[in-house]
């Protein structure tokens, strides 16, 4: 079977540029499977002639097959990934044809979140490539009885200048499969100034499609027979149906039956929520009949929490010692010392996603096999969930993962996906759920609400001679374990151990927090909360001392430098400190080249105008952001102009990574502006866009200026870091134009007129 | 029975009335391109065109519908080359593109009654589709971008 290795820990190939990721179980080769066998999860790059790599093949009419392993919400990773096995194989991009994966380990890790899918896949596409296209070269070398060394490659083709003869890939894929694979370490990678493809990047495999309607959404999977489901969940985390009376909702036209789905057992995790599902023809009625159930809930243990009391909890929380995750000199001594001492409590709500595209999946269930079609970032996680509540091998579990419209981690968490399963294998047809806007808000795996207290002691120059900061939250890993109320060192590194400042005196702690709602991953998770209190506190500090931000925010990051971790848990999300150290020379030339493009001190504002800077690390991605605010005598705030810079080490598709910012943008003004989720007794409150407000056309940035960084450094992250620094020059942006400084958010609980 | 024209095409329907025209267009008839996203008219994911007009679908009733011309992101050009569509794709709008069925058939409406429009006229057009990706700025130049191309 496929050899899978743990490529993990390696550095390797092409120089020292490249380093990848701790998560990737990668499989490199793959041997075909012999004719007639028919893997249960295999594909047409399986089956192609030349097949040396799991996510490419090679047809004797020169189709090249690549495999997109990761999944594709906006991000442009079933693009980007693909291209640069194009790249390496010097492959005509428009006879690339692009499959995408089925759930399936022997692709390594699928979960497309943290964004790390360039990081950790760059090394495994480039070796895809170049493995077929040194098979290719001694193919055409062989045949025309030269030397392979002679031999080299152009677009699609391998040709032999010296006596002016090639050969085109598809001609040469039947001789190519006859040698063997070569090894790794015999790979000669193309130099950078042979990339077609890499830096220079390309739009969506699939744009297309997508401005045609054709392209498929988990929402428009259909199966013929199918039924469409739709659940109603208890309305507190925990509860479960006392009893339920479903007479008027049979009689609802169309509606076919309903199917009582238990609760999850101990925590959370992926599993369903457990409910009253009703089966329907079409999607209305399915959704009318849940209108009319009449169910009496047993709401549980949870059915005391509110938001309100509990944002208390967690301020109190943090004014009190709490757990040390990082401690240089001693703070308190210079506490102690007196002189100017200042305080904070910044303060971000739940969050929830509210990607477009509802929570939906489709399932069918026969013959002990569940095949699904689903809009999930991570279809393995699907197979374990599915294969657990079904009771049948992972194996069995057979995952097609459609586009998905929107995730931001949401859709890591395939608990609606485990509902269809367990909806099909009981009503004996292919099932769709499909849900609501008001379920997809009301029972979301929200950013954890969390509170953080800020305290500095400012010496002579007004630079801080102490500083504490606590932040309190509950933590992702209670879904998985309800009694851990610890922040974990993967969301303690995002903005909080490895705040970049060069002072004598710096502790930071973090206090214990229970969730009542389950807490999940949601674009740049904790770096939001964690860089909104830095980088304003920063900015508050700047003003009390006096100080310009820009200038003071540089002095605090000081001088280039690597910062040691040494004694701190700081897992770097998940990238060794070799290849990713933490460099804050990186930090200081982003912030001082937003300054520069963004003209920071040399415009004028007039009343009511004002920019804000922040400065942040995540996901292995430097980048600085100046926000533009207009505020009216009304309190209408107007974002006029947003510059941001980014240094995320080699970037392979600047077009999509631009995209990615600007987005990032809107992403953080709606953070900033409205986001809230609150629970009443242990209801949330909020339903629709019309009480969760995302940004519209008329409320972001006019105009977002992208610049990224040329670097050589190995590629990091694009889609997530673009957020934190975002919020946090937003809110700065409003206290220079306002005067009112943002320390809870959204901001419409301010009142800024 | 009701009868309405979608895409061209006569159809009768002689379901539930109060059926909205969206869960028609995507259940029964299998034209997905237009989405579903709120429900209630808030986020415009499900806009298609009644009698030329922007319309949301999920909160139009098949009564409403009846006697009606339905144009959908399927029927707005038969080669997907509306000057709306061939704009979106010069600029790269769509990140996950879930949202942009219809935000193209929103701009394809507004550029049907006003020629050039300003941005306050394309901020008010749009003001009622969602993009949760953030793709604003680029929808309002490609807006611009077919504008050119309309006239």
């Amino acid at each position: 079977m496929s050899p899978i290795e743990n490529v993990s820990r390696r550095r390797f190939l092409t120089g020292g540029i490249i380093a990848a990721g701790a998560l990737v179980l990668g499989v490199r080769y793959y041997s075909r499977p012999s004719s007639g066998d028919k893997l249960p999860h295999d594909t047409n790059t399986d089956h192609a002639t030349l097949h040396p790599s799991v996510y490419l093949g090679i047809n004797p009419d020169g189709t090249v097959w690549i495999v997109a392993s990761r999944s594709e919400m906006g991000t442009t990773s079933r693009t980007t990934l693909p291209l640069v096995v194009a790249d390496e194989l010097d492959a005509d991009w428009k006879r690339v044809k692009i499959e995408q994966a089925l759930g399936d380990s022997r692709y390594g890790d699928q979960n497309t979140d943290g964004s790390h899918s360039i990081r950790s896949f760059y090394d495994a596409m480039r070796e895809a490539g170049a493995t077929a296209r040194s098979m290719l070269i001694q193919a055409a070398a062989k045949e025309w009885g030269v030397p392979a060394t002679e031999c080299e490659t152009d677009l699609h083709v391998v040709v032999h200048r010296s006596t002016n003869r090639s050969a085109g890939y598809g001609e040469l894929a039947r001789a190519a499969a006859k040698f063997p694979v070569p090894k790794r370490e015999d790979l000669k990678l193309k130099p950078k100034s042979a990339w077609r493809y890499v830096g220079k990047g390309q739009v969506s495999y699939d744009l297309e499609a997508l401005v045609t309607g054709k392209a498929i959404y988990g929402m428009d999977a259909r199966l013929d027979g199918m039924v469409y489901a739709s659940v109603e969940h208890p309305p507190v985390l925990g509860g479960k149906v006392k009893s339920y009376d479903d007479k008027e909702a049979l009689k609802v036209a169309g509606v076919r039956q309903t199917v009582p789905i238990d609760p999850f057992q101990q925590a959370p995790a992926f599993q369903p929520l457990g409910g009253i599902a009703v089966i329907a023809d079409n999607t209305w009625a399915a959704f009318q009949g849940r209108k009319k159930l009449n169910i009496a809930w047993d709401n549980g243990p949870n059915e005391t929490y509110n938001s309100e009391a509990y944002k208390n909890e967690l301020r109190a929380t943090s004014h009190n010692p709490c757990k040390v995750v990082r401690n240089i000199g001693d703070a308190d001594a210079a506490f102690a010392k007196g002189g100017k001492v200042y305080e904070a409590d910044y303060y971000v709500p739940l969050l929830a996603h509210a990607s477009m595209e509802p929570m939906v999946a489709l399932a069918q269930f026969q013959d002990g096999k569940a095949t699904l079609w689903a809009p999930t970032q991570n279809p393995q996680a699907v197979q374990d969930i599915v294969s657990k509540e079904l009771g049948i091998s992972k194996e069995d579990v057979i995952c097609h993962v459609t586009l998905l419209g929107g995730g931001f981690g949401r859709k890591s968490k395939p608990d609606y996906v485990a509902e269809a399963a367990v909806l099909s294998k009981r009503v004996g047809r292919p099932v769709k759920v499909v849900w609501t806007r008001e379920d997809d808000i009301k029972f979301d795996y929200y950013n954890a609400v969390a509170s953080m207290y800020m305290k500095a002691a400012l010496g002579a120059n007004g630079k801080p001679t102490a500083w504490l900061q606590r932040s309190v939250f509950p933590p992702i890993p209670s879904i998985f374990d309800v009694n851990a109320v610890y922040g974990d060192p993967s969301h303690l590194q995002q903005g909080w151990t490895d705040v970049p400042y060069d002072l004598p005196n710096l502790r930071i702690e973090n206090g214990p927090a229970k969730a009542h709602v389950r807490i999940g991953w949601l674009r740049s998770v904790a770096n939001i909360y964690h860089a909104f209190a830095v980088q304003c506190f920063t900015d508050e500090l700047a003003h009390e001392a006096g100080r310009d931000p820009l200038d003071y925010l540089l002095d605090l990051i000081g001088k280039p430098r690597t910062i040691d971790f040494k004694g701190v848990e700081y897992p770097n999300y998940g990238a060794s400190m070799d290849a990713y150290p933490w460099e804050t020379g990186r930090l200081r030339h982003v912030t001082e080249l937003v300054a520069e493009k963004s003209g920071w001190g040399k415009r004028k504002h007039g009343k009511g105008t004002g920019v804000g800077i922040a400065a942040h690390r995540s996901f292995l991605s430097y980048v600085a952001t100046v926000v533009e605010v207009e505020v009216s005598d009304q309190g209408e705030v107007r974002i006029p102009r947003v510059d941001t810079v980014l240094d995320a080490g080699l970037v392979v598709n600047p077009e999509a990574t631009r995209a990615q910012f600007e987005g990032a943008a809107v992403f953080g003004t709606s953070v900033v502006r409205s986001g809230e989720i609150t629970a009443t007794k242990g209801v949330i409150d909020q339903s629709n866009f019309q009480d969760y407000p995302v940004a519209r056309i008329t409320e972001v940035p006019y105009q977002t200026n992208v610049y990224i960084v040329e670097s050589d450094a190995p590629p990091a992250g694009v889609g997530e870091p673009g957020v934190p620094p975002f919020v946090a020059a937003f809110c700065n942006a409003i206290f220079a134009a306002t005067g009112k400084r943002v320390k809870d958010l959204p901001i419409s609980k301010l009142g800024l007129s | 029975m009701i009868q309405l024209k979608v895409n061209g095409i006569e159809r009768s329907f002689g379901g539930e009335t109060e059926m909205p025209l969206l869960w028609y267009l995507r259940d029964v008839l299998g034209l997905t391109g237009s989405k579903f996203g709120c429900g209630i008219g808030l986020c415009g994911a499900c806009t298609v065109h009644v009698n030329g007009q922007a319309t949301r679908s999920c909160v139009t009733t098949m009564r409403d519908a009846a006697g009606k011309e339905v144009g959908t992101i399927e029927g707005l050009d038969k080669d997907g080359l509306h000057p709306v569509q061939k704009a979106w794709m010069q600029i790269n709008v769509p990140q996950c593109g879930y949202c942009q069925v219809g935000q193209i058939m929103q701009a394809a409406a507004l550029l049907n009654s006003k020629k050039k429009p300003t941005d306050q006229e394309i901020d008010e057009a749009m003001s009622g589709n969602i993009c949760r990706c953030g793709t604003y700025q680029r929808i309002r130049a490609a807006i611009k971008a077919a504008a050119g191309e309309v006239t």
